[in-house]
């Protein structure tokens, strides 16, 4: 342990403490720009400096270490100057045209600018000798060079957490930019649209591209039927962006509002995503038939999901010899507007080109996924429109609705009615685990061996996770399952996910089905949840997103009563000819720059 | 495989596959081909399993590492305070109007691309040329197209 002194109050930490993390102990807070708790420390911002009784130099106190005897004062007035002067030189080349600005309001820049009050320019003024170079290729993600202050969070977001490093610094002194290969534009490289770098990025650098103007426009449009979807993380983390505090669950919240606002239909995802677990998990049942009864060396295993749009583009670029593997499932968010484009389009006597999906997604990827050609199964595209929890939030806003006095609502049927399988979605495991819980019961027509169906070795927070469940008591078709150890392993954040692909890759790894999320935690984690994120909200949202799920009256996709209608009235079966032609898709090999 | 593609896998044979390869690997390159291509930055990326973006942030950092499109030659002149006090503004002048081009490009024939440096540490001895790896002190516009013409006939 070590002994210090933080404007002159004693503090007692371990070695190897920041003087940052020890200050914020004592809640003394220093501002930070280029430090993010998910990343390693990169100190180049200086914001951050603080005095050390004795030292000449400031020092960056998120990058330097407490030592024994140490005396800090993180607020004299040296550090005030030196900060001002930081910040100041900061904005002399920032393009601050916050009313235009997209993270207007969300902005830490912004932020410390309003506590420290600068007035007119002591530095010359740099933002007119800058050219602005927006880069808007992407249908995912924006990124504006004239708000970036070159913090590289973004990079070490992209590299550390998403092994993806789409974004590298080039150039040099006052030429150095974050930018891609050559300077291509965002859509055409390597980049994943994860969002994980506008949840970082300290200022309005880095956003989604927008579509909030659009959904309105459809919703006030007298002609357009307009459907609404919500994902299963956006009802965990969406009330963090209106004024509620994380892990809390607005489920119903959200449906009101959602009605407020003028949509004709308000619908699940869920719904879908139990829809998902019977086709995908029949899908891995059929892989495993195929190889161990038939022998058929051309099946793929281990098969992995495909829910993830983050996910799927990264396979597309990094292992495009392993795409077979992918599960040929479309994620939940495209079975549903092919669902709702035909089947319920005709149910409820509305014209398929007249409809209008809107899907909020804790996600920035699935914008890009809303738009691949692939998906217009319908005949039209079936999903129109996507939203992240972040736009949602500023349209409850603008539409005047003071959230968090709205009374529950529920979501209309059919495609409305989800279980708490579907909403375990949302964080990392809980596809596996939702799949699993259906799978085991096919097989052997008992509950999977876990108390309270809970099936702990996938939940948690490690990178890379890894569970066997041996099965026993196989029904007659399934007896060839008989005593199988069934393999499986869940990563999440693309980091992890090239681990996994590796040790698949070098034949070390044996396992029969794989999940993966590209984002970290999960959809709770998503590039399109509120900002900011740290473990600590991960976990709280993942709480909430299990909580949910155990106060669901059905916990099993394959008991949800809609999707069974959906079977009768319609798709017949799993993997059924309707099925193939609607809920499932195909990949492509891309490049790797 | 090209021919760009089996120098790198022979560079990369030479320096080994850790990312303290990249300079030596770079460099490499750009002494045969004068330049980085994007083919090229994209098959080091493969062979060193780096990102392409990565490899291209390296290069960009580093003047001598270029990206784009040069002559068989590379004239740099310094542009930095001893030479420009030494007149380097005539002998840049005197390169352009002779092989009629503007810094920063390069002649039809593509012998040669003409372009500025900062301090070569030969301040003493300026205006100072730079063609390829070679040092040319003292220079004059005179001076400067005799050796270039040297250069372009052995050039072809
Ligand atoms: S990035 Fe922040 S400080 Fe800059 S214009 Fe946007 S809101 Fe304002
Ligand atoms: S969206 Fe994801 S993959 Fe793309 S640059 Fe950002 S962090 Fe990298
Ligand atoms: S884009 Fe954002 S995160 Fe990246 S360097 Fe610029 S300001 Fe920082
Ligand atoms: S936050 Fe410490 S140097 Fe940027
Ligand atoms: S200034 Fe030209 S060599 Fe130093």
């Amino acid at each position: 342990m070590v002994n210090l002194k933080i404007n002159n109050t004693p503090i007692q930490v371990e070695e190897g403490t920041t003087i940052l993390e020890a200050a914020k102990r004592l809640n003394f807070r220093i501002p930070t720009l280029c430090n993010h708790p998910d990343l390693t420390v990169a100190g180049n911002c200086r914001v951050c400096v603080v005095e050390v009784k004795g030292a000449r130099l400031l020092a960056a106190s998120c990058a330097t270490p407490v030592s024994e005897g140490m005396e800090v004062n993180t607020n004299s007035e040296k550090v005030r100057i030196a900060r001002k002067h930081i910040l100041e030189l900061l904005l002399s080349e920032h393009n601050a045209d916050c009313t235009k600005c997209f993270k207007n309001g969300h902005c830490e820049l912004q932020e410390l600018a309003s506590e420290y009050r600068f007035g007119d320019h002591i530095f010359i003024d740099l933002v007119k000798a800058k050219d602005k170079i927006r880069d808007i290729s992407s249908p995912s993600i924006s990124k504006d060079a004239s708000k970036c202050i070159r913090c590289q969070r973004c990079v070490r977001t992209c590299a550390e957490l998403q092994s993806v490093c789409a974004l590298a610094v080039a150039n040099k002194g006052d030429h150095q930019v974050i930018t891609t290969f050559m300077n291509k534009p965002l859509n055409d490289v390597v980049c994943t649209n994860c969002g994980q770098c506008i949840n970082r990025c300290p200022t309005g650098a880095l956003y989604e591209r927008n579509y909030i103007e659009d959904v309105w426009h459809a919703i006030y449009d007298p002609n357009k039927f307009v459907v609404v979807e919500t994902a299963p993380a956006t009802r965990v983390a969406l009330g963090e962006d209106l004024g509620l505090d994380p892990g809390m669950r607005v489920t119903g919240r959200m449906v009101s509002a959602l009605r407020k606002m003028g949509f004709n239909k308000v619908l699940d995802t869920d719904f879908t995503a139990d829809l998902t677990i019977m086709e995908e998990g029949t899908e891995l049942l059929t892989r495993l038939k195929k190889a161990l009864v038939d022998k058929d060396e051309t099946v793929k295993l281990p098969m992995m999901t495909s829910c993830s749009p983050g996910w799927v583009k990264f396979q597309e670029h990094m292992y495009p010899g392993l795409l077979d593997n992918l599960s040929t499932c479309k994620s939940p968010q495209q079975m549903f507007g092919a669902l709702a484009k035909t089947y319920y389009a005709d149910k409820i006597n509305i014209k398929a080109e007249n409809m209008v999906v809107v899907s909020i997604m804790p996600c920035t990827a699935k914008k890009f996924e809303c738009n691949r050609s692939e998906m217009r199964d319908s005949g039209f595209k079936d999903v129109d429109y996507v939203l992240t929890t972040r736009e949602l939030a500023m349209m409850i806003k603008q539409a005047g609705i003071e959230f968090e006095k709205l009374e529950d609502g529920n979501y209309d049927s059919i495609l409305g009615q989800s279980t708490g399988a579907a909403v375990i979605f949302g964080t990392t495991g809980g596809v596996m685990e939702a799949a699993l819980r259906t799978a085991y019961e096919i097989i052997t027509g008992n509950e999977v061996p876990f108390t309270n169906l809970n099936i702990k070795p996938v939940r948690g927070m490690e990178g890379v996770k890894e569970a066997s469940i041996k099965i026993k008591n196989t029904k007659p078709d399934w007896n060839f399952l008989e005593g199988v150890e069934l393999n499986v392993a869940v990563a999440h954040g693309l980091a992890n996910a090239k681990l996994l692909m590796d040790a698949v890759n070098s034949g070390k790894a044996n396992y029969h089905f794989i999940e993966v999320m590209g984002c970290p935690g999960g959809c709770i984690g998503g590039g399109g949840q509120p900002i900011p994120t740290s473990a600590e909200i991960r976990k709280r949202r993942a709480e909430a997103i299990y909580a949910e799920d155990m106060g669901k009256p059905i916990r099993k996709s394959h008991e949800n009563p809609e999707v069974t209608e959906v079977y009768n009235e319609y798709l017949s079966h799993p993997l059924g000819h309707k099925s193939h032609e609607l809920l499932h898709t195909h990949y492509k090999v891309r490049n790797r720059y | 495989m090209t021919n760009t593609e089996v120098l790198i896998h022979e560079l990369v044979e030479k320096h080994g596959k850790t990312r303290n390869a990249l300079m030596p690997v770079l460099q490499g390159v750009v002494a045969r081909e004068k330049f980085l291509s994007e083919e090229a930055m994209i098959a080091v990326a493969r062979e060193l399993d780096l990102s392409a973006a990565d490899v291209y942030g390296t290069a960009s950092f580093y003047t001598f590492l270029d990206t784009k499109p040069r002559g068989k030659n590379i004239l740099r002149v310094c542009k930095t305070i001893s030479c420009h006090m030494q007149g380097k503004d005539a002998i840049i002048r005197a390169i352009e109007d002779h092989l009629m081009v503007k810094v920063g490009e390069t002649t039809h024939d593509k012998k040669f691309t003409l372009l500025t440096a900062n301090c070569l540490g030969w301040c003493h001895k300026g205006p100072v040329l730079l063609i390829n790896d070679e040092v040319f002190p003292s220079m004059t516009p005179e001076k400067a197209i005799e050796i270039i013409e040297d250069f372009s006939k052995k050039t072809n």
